[in-house]
């Protein structure tokens, strides 16, 4: 079992998400979180003072996945998130050590699908 | 520079004090304190509907990332339509001289004073008829924000803005309401501004949004509103501004003033109730967006028509709108593919012309002696006269609203980068951001 991670670009989603659905993964959990990498945040500007190197907006998605499921999945994020531009974000794989769906208490890769 | 900044101030306070000195010297008789009050409320009351009844109304409706760029569009035309009315808005628009636009005789005001016009507003200052008509000139170019909301450059918007003033609204206000004005004297009913307000603003709404494209991503589908309880105060401003509008309208504290305020509210709540039904019949649930819409098309269908028809004709207007507005947000919208982002042609386009041919059908002489009586009263040429001034007003304001676009698309730019588009127009265009995600 394993956790990906992804963070993304947030006008992004809609493009993941579909890509998702098509790798049939369907359990997603979605955040809304500020981050920067490379890009080095955006300027904002309030009554004439400027604040540069703002955190910007992303989108960070939380899927838990069976073995066989991991490359289709990773796949199918990169082929919706990529723009080829700097920003584009990260995909982070982890292993998971248990599951457990809390209605009926199933535990391991049974509880993950 | 010193120097400089001396001779504008010593410039300023003489255009001031031979302003005071003039009101002083033409303290007019004929001035009314009960229309001058009444009217100096309107003028307050519509400049309200722009900001920040619209700004709020639109805003909602975008996604957060682009709300400031709706507040600000909303905020700076308040600024540059206002001053373009002074120097030379009000004088192109409303100065007698030819049937298609007035002359100079009244740019900056000239001559615009205490002393009220009589042709115009005979018991108010006409400065104060000027003010009035101001807020309409704000609020027209406004409306089509809606169309080309989240994807349009800064820049060419303000470009774009000042062009369509002097070449669409400043025109077709004169053929309308001017003193000689074509269309007026073809005998077409616009009470409050259906056709300069709505039908025009509509069809360069509709133009623009074809102009300019699908936002990135427009998948025949709105975008979910990121705030809906924003649009609906914003509608709520914009109904009671709206009594300023039509009311207003009547230029003086009348009976039928208080006409148009009874029909304007009556088609208000029949159109909010009527759009209602129509989604609790058609998707099963009655939404407020959807009751909040069908209110502000009611107040669109009502503007020509609220000084010329009673309230039985208002229930029917009002009850009507939202059926041809609803059809052509909900069906023709998505069959066309065109992304008229907030609706501003479905919903002031459309109900701007259901209101002119209304206007056309339920008016009577005995609402307004000076009127006419319409189809209904046994006067079909009315309802003609009303369908040429929509045919002429939609191909006029829709060919030039085209061309504009086209000349600020060679010269300025009208669509935001890509990049800037996925950002936000709130970041991209104005370096600022509504909320905030962390302190």
């Amino acid at each position: 079992m394993k956790l990906i991670i992804a963070v993304i670009k947030p006008d992004r989603l809609d493009y993941v998400k579909e890509e998702l659905y098509k790798a049939d993964v369907n359990l997603i959990t979605v955040s809304e979180v500020l981050g920067h990498g490379r890009q080095m945040g955006i300027t904002e500007v309030y009554r004439g003072v400027k604040e540069m190197g703002n955190l910007l907006r992303k989108i960070r998605l939380e899927i838990a996945v069976n073995e066989d499921f991991v490359e289709p999945t990773v796949r199918a994020i990169i082929k919706g998130a990529r723009t080829g531009e700097i920003g584009d974000g990260k995909i982070f794989v982890l292993d998971l050590g248990e599951c457990i769906r809390i209605r009926t208490g199933e535990k391991g890769n049974i509880a993950i699908g | 520079m010193i120097k400089v900044i001396r001779g504008f101030v010593a410039a300023v306070s003489l255009i001031i004090t031979s302003f005071a000195a003039f009101a002083q010297e033409s303290a007019a008789s004929s001035v009314s304190a009960g229309d001058t009050a009444w009217m100096l409320i309107s003028t307050a009351l519509v400049m309200l509907m722009t900001i920040p009844g619209l700004a709020l109304f639109y805003g909602g409706l975008v996604r957060k990332k682009n709300t400031l760029s709706i507040f600000m569009q909303c905020f700076i035309l308040m600024c540059v339509m206002s001053l373009l009315w002074v120097v030379a808005g009000y004088s192109l628009s409303f100065s007698p001289s030819n049937s298609f636009i007035g002359n100079m005789k009244w740019a900056f005001l000239n001559g615009v004073g205490a002393e009220p016009y009589a042709d115009y507003a005979g018991t108010i200052p006409h400065s104060l008829f000027m003010l009035f008509q101001m807020m309409f000139a704000v609020i027209t170019p406004a409306l089509i924000i809606g169309a080309f909301a989240e994807r349009m450059k800064f820049t060419g918007f303000l470009t774009f803005m000042v062009l369509w003033s002097f070449l669409v609204y400043f025109p077709v206000c004169h053929w309308v309401w001017a003193i000689g004005g074509w269309l007026r004297q073809m005998g077409a009913l616009d009470f409050a501004g259906g056709t300069v307000v709505h039908i025009n603003a509509g069809i360069a709404a509709l133009v623009a949004a074809i102009v300019l494209g699908k936002r990135k991503g427009y998948n025949n589908k709105s975008t979910p509103p990121h705030n809906l309880p924003f649009t609906v105060i914003g509608a709520a401003l914009l109904w009671f501004g709206w009594f300023g509008f039509n009311a207003g309208s009547a230029l003086s504290a009348n009976g039928l003033a208080v006409n148009a305020f009874m029909v304007t509210h009556i088609a208000a709540a029949s159109a909010g109730l009527s759009w209602a039904i129509i989604e609790w019949i058609i998707v099963g649930k009655p939404t407020i967006l959807g009751t909040a819409t069908g209110a502000v098309a009611g107040l669109v269908a009502i503007t020509p028509a609220a000084g010329f028809v009673n309230a039985a004709s208002a229930i029917a207007i009002g009850l009507l709108v939202s059926v041809f507005c609803y059809i052509a947000v909900a069906y023709i919208k998505p069959f066309f593919g065109y992304d008229d982002s907030l609706d501003a042609f479905g919903v002031h386009g459309i109900g701007g012309i259901w209101g002119a041919i209304a206007t056309g059908i339920f008016a009577t002489k005995s609402v307004n002696p000076a009127g006419a009586d319409g189809l209904l009263y046994g006067n079909p040429k009315l309802l003609l006269i009303q369908i040429a001034a929509v045919a002429i007003t939609l191909i006029y304001s829709g060919i030039l609203s085209f061309v504009i676009l086209k000349i600020v698309r060679s010269f300025v730019g009208v669509r935001a980068s890509e990049k800037d588009e996925a950002f936000g127009l709130d970041l991209s265009e104005h370096h600022e951001g509504a909320y905030t995600m962390l302190e």
